[in-house]
C-alpha cells in the first residue's frame, strides 16, 4: 500500500451518493489541518468534478464506476516539494470535451458552466488525461504556511 | 431536499431545505420554473435559511428561474443565504445579478 494513500472510495455514479463524498471529503480536509474555509472549498471542488463525470463522462447513467483516491503530500509536485493533498478522480465515461474544459467568461448571466470553474478556483492544480478508456483528474491543493499536518 | 410553498397575496415564498446538488436541483428547477413560467405569479421568493449546501447544478437553477423571471417580467427574490451559499453565489460573480435580502419580512417589503 502507497503510505501516502488517505482515502480510496470506490462508487457508483449515483447522484444520491454526492452528499456521502462531501461527507468525508469535509473530515478528511479537516483531519488534514486545512482551514475551514479551505475544507469547504476542496469539498465543493471533489463534488463538482464527481458531478461532472455523472452529467458528462456517463450522461447521467447510475450504474458505472467513479474512484476517489486522496494522497498525503509533502511529496514531489513536478519540480517542487508540496505539502497538503493530492486528489485523483478517475472514470471509464466519455472522455471531457477539450473545448468544454476552457470554461466560460462569467460576464456572461447564463446556467451551466460554473462546476469548472470553482474547481480551478478552489485547487492549485488541475490537470485532466485520458488513456486506455480511463479518464483521470488530477487535483492538488497546497496547505497554506500557517497551517500544519496533523500526525495520524 | 425538501420544497414546501407558501402563498401571500401574488406572491409565492419557496422554502427550500437540505443540499441542493445534482440529485435535487432538477426538482428545485422544475418547481421554480412552474411557479414563473406556468402559474406566471408575480413574486417567487425563495427561501433559503435551511439550504447547508449548493453546487453549481443548484446555481444554475437559480440563474435559468432569474431569466424566466425577466422573461415574464416578475421577480425572483432570495433570503436567508447562509455563508456557504453567500460564497458560491460570490465565487460565480452572481450576488448583484440577484435581489438578496436578509430575512422574509424584507424580502415581502421590497
Amino acid at each position: 500500500m502507497n503510505i501516502d494513500l488517505l482515502l480510496k472510495l470506490e462508487f457508483p455514479s449515483n447522484p444520491e451518493l454526492l452528499c456521502a463524498v462531501r461527507g468525508a471529503m469535509e473530515r478528511l480536509t479537516e483531519r488534514m489541518g486545512f482551514s475551514e474555509s479551505e475544507c469547504r472549498s476542496v469539498t465543493r471542488a471533489v463534488d463538482e468534478a464527481v458531478t461532472n463525470i455523472i452529467r458528462h463522462a456517463y450522461r447521467g447513467q447510475p450504474n458505472h464506476p467513479i474512484v476517489l483516491t486522496c494522497y498525503r503530500l509533502p511529496k514531489a509536485v513536478g519540480s517542487e516539494l508540496a505539502q497538503g493533498m493530492e486528489i485523483v478522480l478517475e472514470d471509464q465515461g466519455d472522455p471531457p470535451d477539450p473545448g468544454r474544459l476552457r470554461g466560460r467568461s462569467l460576464d456572461e448571466i447564463k446556467p451551466g458552466g460554473l462546476g469548472l470553474h470553482y474547481i480551478r478556483e478552489s485547487m492549485d492544480v488541475v490537470e485532466f488525461s485520458s488513456s486506455g478508456g480511463t479518464n483521470q483528474l488530477r487535483l492538488v491543493r497546497c496547505l497554506r504556511p500557517e497551517n500544519t499536518i496533523r500526525d495520524s | 431536499m425538501q420544497i414546501s410553498v407558501k402563498r401571500i397575496d401574488k406572491t409565492a415564498i419557496l422554502e427550500l431545505k437540505g443540499s441542493i446538488d445534482l440529485s435535487s436541483s432538477p426538482a428545485v428547477r422544475k418547481i421554480l420554473l412552474h411557479e414563473l413560467r406556468e402559474s406566471r405569479t408575480p413574486r417567487v421568493i425563495l427561501n433559503l435559511e435551511k439550504v447547508k449546501y449548493i453546487d453549481s447544478s443548484g446555481v444554475a437553477s437559480l440563474v435559468e428561474g432569474l431569466r424566466a423571471s425577466r422573461d415574464i417580467g416578475s421577480r425572483l427574490l432570495l433570503f436567508g443565504l447562509s455563508p456557504i451559499v453567500r460564497e458560491v453565489l460570490q465565487l460565480s460573480r452572481l450576488l448583484k445579478i440577484f435581489e438578496i435580502y436578509e430575512n422574509e419580512q424584507q424580502a415581502l417589503s421590497a
